[in-house]
């Protein structure tokens, strides 16, 4: 098998455009968003109020037990059925951000359970509501603790969005995709495809690493 | 009740807490006049911690009263027996203007493990309190250097000993310059050679007036410091008298057994 290194050379261009123009930012959006939820999710969970709880806990059952593709395609060609049309990108979005919701929601609830009791009670000893030692208190010390699982759902997520191509969201893997079956160059290009992947979850990584340090001091020794 | 120089800070009347079927507080009274030191003491499971933690709202009482003088804002008077209506139901706003007059120094330190030394002590001033942040920085300067740990501000607990992590437990309840000190078996974390640090800045407080309960299983140190010893069994006070009388001449049997006890463990 010979590489045609000059196509390789050539599609790193528009691969490159597809990351930077697609999956970087379709992966950023989805991220922030999904944090929003799941840290929603989390507290609902966690609240005293049953209705919230059992609310919170059928969402992430759903969003667990349900593949990313099927959802994403419920968003993207089921709503239409009933009247919900939305572009691409909204629907991708919108699915992925669900997704990190749900898996996120049990991140941030386990490591918000994590800090120790007494912190809460340090904080009322001190004068604070729940919601103010919640918030200057318990959620820099889970902060810490999530950084290692959050990752992972981070650099799952820069993956599925590959996924996206299937609603034709113009990312990087669709970009791959159209030049492959321009060119017919099937393993050069989707080989190329993966090392893009690589070198950005390269990053993401050593990314992670610079971040934990950092929140090193957040956590009770 | 005529006022008087040793008008009562802290007057608990009827208290009572259960958890579940287990009844934990059985009807404590206790009276605690300003600038006096009152020790509770007593076996695990008597119910000692948990009348602290009632005393700054860690714990909901189930019944009883408790009043406490504010500095010049009043008495504070919460009826947790009264569920007659929404209304008259112990609130959050009441708990808040509970913890607002108490502190409470706890067995583990319970310090903010991402703040300073200094922020740990300043938090509830200046957010809570809402004093001015440069008075208030002063101020746990001020509080630091009184326990010799001002040139660990900047330092972070993890960083500090045991014995260090719990003056700095002590300050950040002093500076919210509450009206009752809470202690917590403040010493029994600690390693025994840290131990007199901890009861020496105790012992100062005691001498400037601060008032106080501690909860304690150091009887020395109770003989010393409290004005007034109480000792507690299953949920109720067994016997209260000055601590000579209550640690020397116990007239109850209970208290006899577990002084006894105490003196051969030490």
């Amino acid at each position: 098998m010979s590489v045609n290194w000059d196509l390789v050379w050539s599609s790193l261009g528009p691969l490159i455009g597809g990351a930077i123009k697609g999956t970087i930012p379709l992966t950023l959006a989805s991220f922030v968003l999904g944090l929003i939820l799941a840290l929603i999710v989390a507290l609902m969970r966690l609240s005293r109020n049953v209705v919230l709880a059992a609310v919170a806990r059928f969402y992430v059952s759903v969003i667990r037990g349900t593949p990313l593709l099927v959802q994403l395609f419920v968003i993207f060609y089921g709503l239409p059925t009933i009247g919900v049309k939305l572009d691409p990108w909204p629907s991708a979005i919108i699915a992925f951000s669900l997704n990190v919701g749900g898996y996120a929601a049990e991140v941030i609830r386990a490591a918000i359970l994590s800090v120790p009791k007494g912190q809460w009670e340090a904080g009322h000893t001190i004068g604070m509501s729940r919601g103010q030692a919640l918030v200057r208190i318990i959620l820099p010390q889970a902060a810490r603790v999530s950084v290692p699982p959050l990752s992972n759902t981070f650099i799952s997520l820069v993956k599925d969005t590959s996924l996206a191509s299937l609603i034709l969201v113009t990312e990087l893997f669709r970009q791959a995709q159209q030049v492959a079956a321009f060119s017919q160059e099937f393993m050069a290009l989707y080989l190329e495809a993966a090392a893009v992947y690589w070198v950005i979850c390269l990053v993401l990584s050593s990314g992670q690493s610079l971040l934990e340090k950092r929140l090193e001091r957040y956590v009770a020794h | 009740m005529s006022p008087t120089e040793n008008a009562p800070v802290l007057q608990v009347r009827g208290l009572t807490k259960a958890f579940g079927a287990n009844a934990v507080l059985r009807g404590i009274d206790l009276d605690v006049p300003k600038g006096k030191v009152v020790a509770l003491i007593g076996p695990s499971g008597s119910g000692k911690t948990t009348v602290l933690r009632c005393l700054n709202g860690l714990e909901m009482p189930d019944g009883g009263t408790v009043a406490l003088s504010g500095n010049g804002s009043g008495q504070l008077l919460l009826d947790f027996g009264a569920k007659v209506s929404r209304k008259d139901r112990v609130s959050r706003k009441d708990i808040a203007a509970l913890r607002d007059r108490s502190a409470m120094v706890f067995q583990h330190y319970n310090l903010f493990p991402h703040m300073t030394v200094l922020q740990n002590v300043t938090e509830g001033p200046i957010k809570v309190q809402k004093r001015p942040g440069a008075q208030a920085v002063e101020e746990a300067e001020r509080l630091l250097a009184r326990v010799g740990l001002l040139e660990k501000k900047d330092t972070y607990p993890f960083e500090l000993s045991g014995g260090q992590q719990q003056r700095v437990g002590i300050v950040r309840a002093l500076a919210l310059k509450p009206q009752l000190l809470l202690f917590d078996e403040p010493t029994s974390a600690l390693d025994p050679e840290l131990v007199g640090d901890v009861l020496g800045v105790i012992k100062e407080l005691a001498e400037e007036g601060w008032t106080m309960v501690i909860v304690t299983h150091e009887l020395g140190f109770a003989r010393q410091m409290a004005d007034e010893v109480i000792f507690m069994d299953g949920g109720v006070v067994v016997e209260r008298g000055p601590a000579s009388e209550v640690l020397r001449e116990p007239k109850q049997e209970r208290t006899q057994q577990f002084v006894q006890r105490l003196l051969h463990e030490f």
